[in-house]
């Protein structure tokens, strides 16, 4: 369960950070990205995926989140 | 020499990798790589922030030096404890030159060593003691410190001192902020890991310290110039250009910094990151927990320079964007000399780098501004995200290489045959020794500064006058000269 922290570049694009693993990658597509419901898979711009938790609303980012690697 | 094609650097490296055995040649293939500008994503063709190989000469330092030089060392009101034996501090003591104003001494301790200098006693008996007491007298010797900073060394790890124990009974009781941080060397590949300790300590110990105090009065122009240690001055030659366009710089982090600055720092509207590799960490905090956006910016050689002020601004409203305009304008004429006097002398020449985490990619706009072409660089501990940013630098069939080992490089060197190479201190008499012009790129060479406008006409004099020495030429004993055999030849005749 890497800790990643999410922030927004400047175009507007998604960044997955982990520090420790040293990887730094635009998130591609998430499974759920509605008002009411956000979070799920993830795919990497690297074609890696990743789960986050399913959240009640879209999370105020920057923001640092457990996220389960599949 | 004409630029190598792929080709020919790709059978380059397998060349020099042909005298390690099959596993470290294995390893040491995934550190070299031929630059191609189409990559998005550099770990296709590099792997970084790895091991180094036990038995080649590595040029890495260890995570002390990571936190002790290069991110806590500089802050100058506070006094840094080498917790453990003497030699650590003593070596590494004012070798970066980070410059700064006041009394050495008396309010600013920047180039004194301080240091627990630890001996077999403590090793057996702990030596949390001894650093209370000496904490005790510190405060008595020196009280213009504003707080201390406890830097371990390898031993404290290892005997397992509980040093923030004692760091939160001294913080009380002298009411400063002390900050223990676990640098010691053996954690991690290379300083880059003391970055991150360092940067964690800061976020865990000192950046809170005035949350909740609203007295420090701000305005909608407050940066922070963070990652730039002011090295031959670099600090002051980018605050300027960032004043005179209309900003307020509230901290230096860490060059000429003090501990009150970066406490103010969650306070500001912008962190402008220099040097990303060390500081990266703290920005990204800052960003979340204070909503403090932060962009990385380049103040090496005019285009990057006027290229960074532009970015910065476009951040700002139309007075800093104008102020921006205004500094551009400003110094045009004052560079543009500096081009047309040096780059007749430079045009053409080739330069390898190989430096820490940043300045790889970072002063290749100033080699560039001078005409000059960077054919080879890399890094001594960058991650992948250095790799990512230094792909588009680059030109395409260009030398990468990671943590390159002394045998490579100087392979490398004779090979390609730059006519300058920019590297350390410890890369430096080998390469002059060969005939090679080099620049220590770690500390300018004791020169500088080189950051802003004025440090790039230093920038520019230092390498010409670095390529252009008379020295050069004579570097060959005379009587080993083509023109000397010849004349022996008839000589003999």
């Amino acid at each position: 369960m890497p800790s990643v922290m999410l922030r927004k570049r400047e175009d507007g694009k998604l960044i997955f950070y982990v520090a420790k693993k040293d990887l730094e990658e635009t998130i591609e597509s998430i499974e759920f990205d509605s008002p009411d419901k956000w979070g799920g898979e993830v795919v990497l711009g690297d074609g890696s995926k990743y789960s986050f938790e399913i959240l009640d609303a879209p999370p105020k980012i920057p923001l640092t989140l457990q996220a389960k690697r599949l | 020499m004409a630029a190598m094609t792929r080709e020919e650097t790709e059978a380059l490296i397998q060349e020099v990798l042909e005298v390690y055995p099959e596993k470290a040649k294995k390893d040491r293939a995934k550190h070299l790589a031929v630059n191609d500008t189409s990559l998005e994503k550099a770990n296709k063709c590099i792997t970084s922030n790895r091991k180094s190989l036990p038995g080649v000469m590595t040029i890495r330092g260890c995570a002390y030096a990571g936190s002790k030089g290069v991110v806590w060392g500089p802050i100058k009101d506070m006094i840094h404890i080498s917790h453990g034996p003497v030699g650590c501090g003593q070596y590494s003591r004012a070798g970066r030159r980070n410059y700064y104003v006041g009394t050495t001494g008396i309010n600013t301790f920047g180039t004194m060593n301080f240091t627990s200098d630890f001996k077999e006693n403590d090793i057996v008996f702990g030596g949390d003691k001894k650093l209370a007491k000496i904490m005790n007298e510190i405060e008595q010797l020196f009280p213009l410190n504003k707080g201390i900073s406890v830097q371990s060394e390898c031993p404290i790890g290892l005997i397992g001192d509980d040093i923030e124990a004692v760091s939160k009974k001294a913080s009380k009781e002298i009411g400063k902020p002390v900050v223990p941080v676990r640098c010691e060397g053996f954690r991690g590949v290379s300083q880059s890991l003391g970055h991150h300790i360092a940067n964690d300590a800061i976020r865990d110990w000192v950046l809170e310290n005035r949350d909740g105090d609203d007295s420090f009065p701000t305005t909608p122009y407050d940066v922070a110039v963070i990652g730039d240690y002011n090295i031959g001055g670099d600090a002051w030659a980018s605050r300027t250009l960032l004043e005179e366009m209309g900003l307020r710089v509230v901290a230096q982090w860490s060059g000429d910094g003090t501990i009150a600055e970066i406490e103010k720092t969650p306070k500001v509207k912008l962190n402008l990151i220099h040097c990303y590799r060390s500081m990266n960490y703290i920005a990204r905090h800052m960003e979340e927990k204070y909503s403090i956006p932060w962009i990385e910016y380049n103040f090496f050689g005019p285009t990057k320079i006027a290229e960074s002020l532009r970015k910065i601004a476009a951040l700002f409203d139309e007075k800093i964007q104008a102020g921006a305009e205004r500094v551009i304008a400003r110094y045009t004429a004052e560079y543009e000399a500096v081009i047309a006097k040096f780059k007749p002398r430079l045009e053409g020449k080739r330069v390898m780098l190989y430096i820490g985490g940043l300045r790889p990619r970072h002063v290749i706009g100033a080699y560039e501004d001078l005409g000059m072409e960077v054919v080879g660089t890399g890094y001594e501990f960058g991650h992948n995200d250095d790799y990512d940013r230094t792909i588009k630098e680059m030109g395409n069939a260009t030398l990468l290489y990671d943590d390159v080992t002394g045998y490579e490089f100087e392979e490398f060197v004779k090979r390609v045959q730059p006519d300058l190479i920019g590297s350390g201190v410890k890369e430096k008499y080998i390469f002059q020794k060969m005939g090679v012009p080099f620049r220590q790129m770690h500390s300018w060479d004791y020169s500088g500064p080189y950051h802003g406008y004025d440090g790039f006409a230093i920038f520019a004099r230092d390498m010409d006058m670095t390529i252009n020495n008379p020295c050069w030429k004579n570097i060959k004993a005379p009587w080993k000269t083509e023109t000397a055999q010849n004349e022996a030849v008839k000589a003999v005749a």
